[in-house]
């Protein structure tokens, strides 16, 4: 086996409304990257995918987000006992973020050769010359043709894609281990993203980096992604390789999902869903998380939960009939 | 709004008041019961709060609980400091300052309140009607609120005062006209939000009048911002007014307005500086409460500010 | 750019226009008699219509409005009725003490306002941002006359350290420029404040974050300077406050600057002085923020780009 990237370890993060009452917003969340694999997280709206992202870069400061629970190992370190200075160099350098809304995560008042260098800057000891230079060599890498001009913009002058090619390229700029990319696409036009996704495993192909992918598109996990986790509510539901988990998804929110995308000529007419909604935070269901709104539930299923055990030697699920 | 089961019941005919009204008032009384819950959290804002209530209550009552006539004249006891007898000492003409600040609040309240009332139940037409029907109207409110904005503060309430000369009815015109143009803006912006949301335009495509919709729909989206508007306005008002009546347009010299006290004490400032204490500090206290209190509600009714 | 700042530019002409029409119609409308003001009471009826003819206050009123319009631009605003001093010299004579006291406010209270609201932020909901939002509250809340008049009872009266009246010293600034500041420093603590915190929970903070910068700079090359461009916006609203705060400052503190003059025009009613007056603070405020919106445009890249 190869060398462990990232382990995750039993995360919780909980979010607090007051100094007493908090709402627990990732629970139990362990995995595993390897080096130079892309990995998917995958869920509805509210599942805590963001958030393990966000706890995993320690970005929670500003949200009543708190890691309370767990280890976040990268490179063999903990970040969540690291030193503030460890993480600052940790993040941007060996681990960087891309975002959902690419034109509000650049900076509006600052040109885009200016931030730029300032992350080379910070993870590099090139000078300010060398840094620009740097950047612009990138910008052209991530398929900008005139990467001087762009240098000079600020960000409202270039639109969309653009800004999510600089946000890559920003990300890119200081060589990082671990990409973590939070619905990279989801704010870009249907041509654009595939563009945007195309680009990103051209350049993980060659720097031979590790992605976390966090999406509700099962469509970019299969076009992507040698593996993915499933969350619902806060906790991993299934993890398995992508090719076995569409082909053989053992848990029953899992096979909703994979149902609920279509396929072409298929001739089904109407789209199967899941009936319900995610559940509240604040008021989780005692037993199973998707118990409500399983099909398969039984009273077993609504009064205990289950454990996220091995089904076989590469699938894990969090079901009771699977155990 | 619909109160007798009648009306509810006319009202529950309608397809789109169902529709509406799930979002505006769903589950009132919870609602209230949690509001009420939220402002009793913020400390300050409930003391404001229990400082005009205290207020409102000197209002109606002060006159007859002062200990002293506020008019009576008392020759023995001119500019004497704060004592046992006087708790807030005398001014020129011995007359106690207490008394004066307890029989005034009434004064100096209602003028400030009736102002705003009034003012803001102009600027709230205005504003609906500018953001609702757009064009001529609403060129009309913004261009006429742009030039009274023109004299920032309290000196759009002197220039008024400049017109039409001094005197406490003048000052509540003054200051009404003063409140009108916020109150115009804010309502016109909000209404421009509400308008062009889901239930507003729901309630349009299927066919609600005008009039219905401005005031029935419209309205009741916009009234957070109003009340909060509502309460910062009545410190400035408070302010305002005492500040006319201190540069002498206000109340008569011999009315216990507060800001006539006050601009009364000035000639007596190295002999008697009690009398510039203690109402100021009243007025301070006063605007204080009103914006404490406004603040809460704010922050109440808008959780994303803070 | 350059079209932006001709557009805002061109904006004033209107405005303006409006504002004198607003200002004369409104004087006009006035009952009683000017020309038998001017004349006196003991004037015969032909003295008075010789005063009618020579002011024009025979000619209907549109005529009376271009007339004055027309010497408007030519710098003549007519003559006081107290003293038959030409209205504009007497303006320019009293204007520098007024712009002196703006400038003695604007150097201190903007900026330890934005400092206070921008520290509460960093802070937020820890003792300091409690105290700093304490302090706004209070300074928002203190009425300028009567600090003002607290400052000279305890600073000149009791302990010596300060001139009660005029500007002849530094040390004659100090009270004048602490009751001009105090209002604007309190409101843009409290508007910095929440733009900060709005700021902080923009994305590009966290991308900031996300390049490992330091907090020190995310906060202030990044978070800071964003929420400066929002303002930016209300400073020409606040800086314009301080024109009015001149008219209390003037009166407490004996400085003879056009708020004063006003004060002394309004209880004479010599109205073309108070009409000078008036279209002045207007055109001032107005320049104020026409100032203010170019600052605006130079620190914010949409608009220098554009």
């Amino acid at each position: 086996m190869s060398e462990k990237l990232l382990k995750v370890k039993d995360l919780r993060t909980e979010f607090f409304s007051s100094k007493k009452s908090s709402v627990v917003a990732v629970d139990e969340v362990s995995f595993e990257l390897e080096k130079g694999e892309i990995v998917g997280l995958v869920g509805e709206s509210g599942c805590g995918k963001s958030v393990t992202s966000l706890s995993i870069m320690q970005l929670l400061k500003d949200t009543p987000g708190r890691v309370t629970k767990g280890e976040v190992i990268f490179e063999g370190k903990n970040l969540l006992t690291a030193s503030k200075k460890e993480i600052l160099n940790i993040r941007g350098g060996s681990m960087s973020m891309i975002f959902q809304e690419p034109m509000s995560s650049l900076n509006p008042s600052m040109r885009i050769d200016r931030q730029m260098i300032e992350g080379i800057c910070l993870h590099t000891s090139l000078s300010k010359a060398e840094a620009r230079e740097r950047a612009a060599k990138i910008l052209t890498q991530v398929g900008i043709p005139d990467p001087q001009r762009v240098l000079k913009n600020y960000p409202h002058q270039l639109s969309g894609g653009m800004s999510q090619r600089v946000m890559i390229a920003m990300a890119m700029s200081c060589n990082p281990q671990l990409l973590i990319a939070d619905e990279p696409t989801t704010a870009l036009d249907v041509t654009i993203q595939a563009q945007i996704l195309e680009l990103m495993k051209k350049i993980q192909k060659e720097q031979g980096m590790s992605i976390l992918l966090i999406t509700h598109d099962l469509g970019v996990v299969a076009e992507m992604c040698s593996r993915v986790i499933v969350m619902y509510a806060g906790k991993i539901v299934e993890e398995a390789p992508v090719e076995i988990l569409f082909g053989n998804p053992t848990h029953p929110y899992t096979q909703g999902l994979i149902a609920s995308v279509p396929k072409l000529g298929s001739g089904v007419k109407v789209l199967p869903s899941i009936p319900g909604s995610v559940p509240d935070l604040s008021s989780m269901p005692t037993g199973c998380r998707f118990a409500p709104r399983c099909k398969y539930a039984s009273e077993k299923c609504r009064q205990q939960e289950p454990e996220l055990v091995a089904v076989n030697d590469k699938q894990k699920c969090r079901c009771w009939l699977k155990q | 709004m619909s109160n007798t089961p009648k009306e509810q019941e006319k009202s529950n005919l309608s397809f789109e008041e169902n529709y509406i009204d799930e979002n505006i008032i769903a589950d009132k009384s919870s609602r209230t019961k949690e509001f009420i819950k939220k402002f009793m959290k913020r400390k300050t804002a409930v003391a404001g709060l229990a400082v005009i209530v205290i207020l409102v209550i000197i209002a109606i009552i002060g006159e007859y609980i002062a200990p002293y006539d506020p008019a009576a004249y008392d020759y023995d006891n001119m500019l004497a400091g704060p004592s046992a007898a006087h708790w807030f000492g005398t001014d020129h003409y011995g007359r106690d300052i207490f008394s004066r600040i307890l029989a005034g609040t009434r004064l100096t309240l209602g003028v400030s309140l009736s102002s705003v009332i009034v003012g803001a139940a102009l600027g709230t037409v205005l504003g609906l009607l500018a953001g609702y029907y757009g064009g001529v109207i609403e060129m009309l409110v913004m261009r006429s609120s742009d030039v009274l904005f023109s004299f920032p503060d309290i000196l759009l309430a002197i220039a008024i005062v400049a017109i039409l000369g001094p005197g406490i009815i003048n000052v509540f015109i003054a200051v009404m006209v003063f409140t009108v143009p916020s109150f115009a803006r804010i309502m016109r912006s909000s209404t421009l939000a509400v308008k062009s949301s889901l239930y507003v335009e729901v309630a349009q495509s299927l066919g609600c009048k005008d009039g219905r919709l401005l005031f029935v729909h419209i309205f009741p989206g916009t009234i957070q911002s109003l009340i909060v508007n509502f309460t910062m306005r009545i410190g400035s008002a408070i302010m305002a007014a005492s500040s006319l009546s201190f540069l002498g347009f206000g109340a008569n010299v011999t009315d216990p307005e507060w800001g006539a006290m006050l601009s009364q004490s000035r000639s007596y400032l190295n002999v008697a500086p009690h009398m510039v204490y203690l109402p100021g500090l009243v007025i301070f206290i006063t605007v204080l409460a009103f914006n404490l209190f406004g603040d809460g509600l704010r922050d109440t009714l808008d959780p994303k500010i803070k | 750019m350059s079209r932006y700042f001709i557009k805002r530019l061109l904006q004033i002409i209107p405005l303006m226009l409006i504002i004198s029409i607003f200002v004369f119609f409104f004087i006009h409308m006035i009952p009683g008699d000017p020309a038998k003001t001017l004349a006196g009471v003991e004037a015969s009826v032909e003295e008075v219509e010789a005063i009618r003819e020579e002011f024009g206050l025979n000619k209907p009123i549109i005529v009376q409005y271009f007339d004055y319009m027309k010497n408007l631009l030519h710098g003549d605003m007519g003559r006081s009725l107290k003293s038959n001093l030409p209205v504009t010299e007497m303006i320019a004579s009293r204007m520098q003490y007024t712009l002196r006291l703006v400038f003695a406010g604007i150097l201190w209270a903007p900026v330890l306002g934005i400092f206070i609201g921008v520290i509460c932020a960093i802070y937020r909901g820890r003792a300091l941002d409690h105290a700093g939002m304490l302090f706004a509250i209070t300074g928002l809340s203190a009425p300028g006359f009567w600090l003002g008049l607290m400052g000279i009872e305890i600073f000149a009266v009791r302990l010596g350290w300060l001139p009660s009246a005029g500007l002849d010293t530094w040390k004659g600034y100090v009270l004048p420029s602490l009751v001009m500041g105090t209002g604007i420093m309190a409101v843009l603590a409290r508007y910095s404040r929440s733009s900060m915190l709005e700021t902080l929970r923009e994305d590009y903070v966290r991308t900031a974050r996300a390049k490992g910068q330091k907090e020190f700079i995310v906060m202030f090359s990044h978070a800071f300077k964003n929420s400066l461009i929002q303002v930016v916006t209300i400073l020409g609203l606040q800086i314009g406050g301080l024109l009015s705060g001149s008219v209390i400052t003037e009166t407490i503190f004996s400085i003879p600057g056009m708020g004063r003059l006003l004060i002394d025009s309004i209880f004479y009613r010599d109205y073309p002085v108070i009409q000078g007056l008036l279209m002045i603070f207007a055109l001032q405020y107005v320049l104020i923020n026409l100032i203010v919106d170019m600052l605006y445009g130079v620190i914010n890249p949409k608009i220098r780009y554009d």
